[in-house]
């Protein structure tokens, strides 16, 4: 058993907010920069170089990469011999997260309820938590903010089994038709195939905000990734949607077991920034 | 894009220079352009409905769809990307009747939006979306002029100097974006 204060919960939350918010991760700055060169269309690569631009403004003067913070998104695993002390966890996050945005500087885009009022929280809380409970005694934290731009395009369908492969390309690609422009392209798209309705939405979630670069463990499901992103990256959409070759950066798929009678896809897209921090405690 | 392909215009716009940007111009605006979304255009509208008058004139005015991220001491304004133009669609062609003269934002546009920009002869610019550090670069100054208590969502005038955009939508309906896809797509 292993004693966590909270109190070093909250500051490493809001240590991961403002890294989240301005350091552009170093695996998406790469896809960029591989992107630059292969782009065909001048817009396209002027898009990109103003992109690599902007993250090396945010980097040098600890400034948003984007002003859409979004809303924290904090994946916790939490292993099962960690004894959290000196306060709850879920307050200890939700204190980061509010010392993060507000010392930070970063926008505060949290209404506290959805339909009548919309009135801002103003320190950009509560953080959307998913914790899982995993072996071992330390406490994994990633943050990623996200924004409304990409994640109002997102999709979920329940197919059935005989709707097949073929069934969820097309899903895929009538997804990231729809978002165009407006998800900020190039887009790293998130896939999450199985499970119940809420679970391939959190396996959306959690293959939007994968490390670039990595492949899904399932060889067959890390090749089918890459010709979802053939298939994106024909859409023409391009940077910014202002026509190109570079749609998507990535394609993650994350898949859970599922019913007999049941094949759900749901589609979480990500902006070109892909925003994530992590750190173990 | 090199210096030559990229045109300076003055905000707020003129009828000449909003009818004469065509869909694919890069441009460099400055002047003064307006920072309003959401729950501004919302406001804006229901003024209009009560019969009162606008905070602002928005004759000839350029509107930028965006929500800075709060100023750090010493700085104009934080990270000022655009955001996503379809949510304003709804109050869009009820602010062009009031002689609204430029949209700048980013994404798709609904056909009526697109029509309203073809009756008062009016543009619609992306700026590129997630570049909010780059952009703030060319924001001099800012100043909230109505609904302060909307904080990153109140009314303001941005002082701008050689601000980047790409024109998307002109005054004929020609649209970049499909324009811009249509030779890359291939499905």
């Amino acid at each position: 058993m292993k004693d966590i204060h909270a109190r070093s919960i909250t500051d490493a939350i809001a240590a991961l907010a403002v890294r989240a918010c301005c350091k552009l991760p170093r695996g998406v700055r790469r896809s960029f920069e591989t992107a630059l060169h292969r782009e065909p269309s001048p817009v396209g690569r002027n898009i990109l170089g103003q992109l690599l631009e902007n993250a090396a403004i945010a980097a040098e003067e600890n400034i948003p990469i984007c002003q859409d913070t979004g809303l924290a998104v904090v994946f916790a695993d939490l292993g099962q011999d960690v004894h959290i002390v000196g306060g709850d966890f879920e307050d200890a996050v939700n204190e980061g997260v509010r010392r993060g945005y507000v010392d930070g500087c970063l926008r505060k885009s949290c209404v506290a309820e959805p339909l009548f009022e919309r009135r801002n929280t103003r320190d950009n809380t509560p953080a959307v938590i998913h914790t899982r409970i995993v072996p071992g005694d330390s406490l994994r934290l990633r943050l990623a903010p996200k924004g409304a731009g990409s994640e109002n395009k997102s999709v979920l369908k329940m197919l059935t089994p005989a709707d097949g492969i073929e069934g969820v390309r097309k899903v895929v690609l009538d997804a990231v038709l729809a978002a165009g422009p407006n998800s900020c392209p190039p887009m790293v798209v998130g896939v999450g195939l199985g499970g119940n309705m809420e679970v391939a939405a959190l396996c959306a979630k959690r293959a939007a905000a994968r490390d670039m670069g990595s492949v899904n463990a399932d060889p067959r499901y890390a090749a089918f990734e890459a010709e979802l992103l053939e298939l994106v990256n024909r859409t023409g959409v391009g940077p910014q949607g202002l026509g190109g070759r570079t749609t998507a950066l990535a394609v993650h798929v994350e898949w859970a077991p599922t019913h007999i009678a049941s094949l759900p896809v749901a589609v979480n897209i990500n902006c070109h920034a892909a925003r994530h921090a992590e750190t173990v405690l | 894009m090199s210096e030559s392909q990229v045109r300076r215009i003055r905000a707020p716009f003129d009828d000449a220079t909003a009818r004469s940007l065509r869909a694919g111009d890069h441009v460099l605006i400055s002047g003064l352009i307006l920072a309003a979304r959401d729950a501004a255009h919302k406001r804006l509208v229901e003024t209009l409905d009560r019969g009162e008058p606008l905070p602002v004139d928005l004759r000839g005015a350029v509107v930028y769809y965006v929500g800075p991220s709060p100023a750090k001491p010493g700085q104009v304004i934080g990270a000022a990307g655009p955001t996503t133009s379809g949510r304003m669609d709804a109050y869009a062609p009820r602010l062009l009747d009031e002689g609204l003269k430029g949209m700048i934002g980013k994404g798709y546009r609904k056909p009526e939006v697109v029509e309203a920009m073809k009756k008062h002869g009016v543009p619609y610019l992306a700026a590129v979306g997630g570049a909010g550090a780059l952009i703030a670069r060319s924001i001099k100054k800012y100043t909230v002029l109505a609904y302060e208590d909307l904080g990153p969502e109140a009314v303001a005038a941005m002082e701008v100097q050689d601000f980047p955009a790409i024109v998307v939508i002109d005054c004929l309906g020609d649209n970049y974006y499909e324009t811009g896809q249509a030779p890359y797509r291939n499905l």
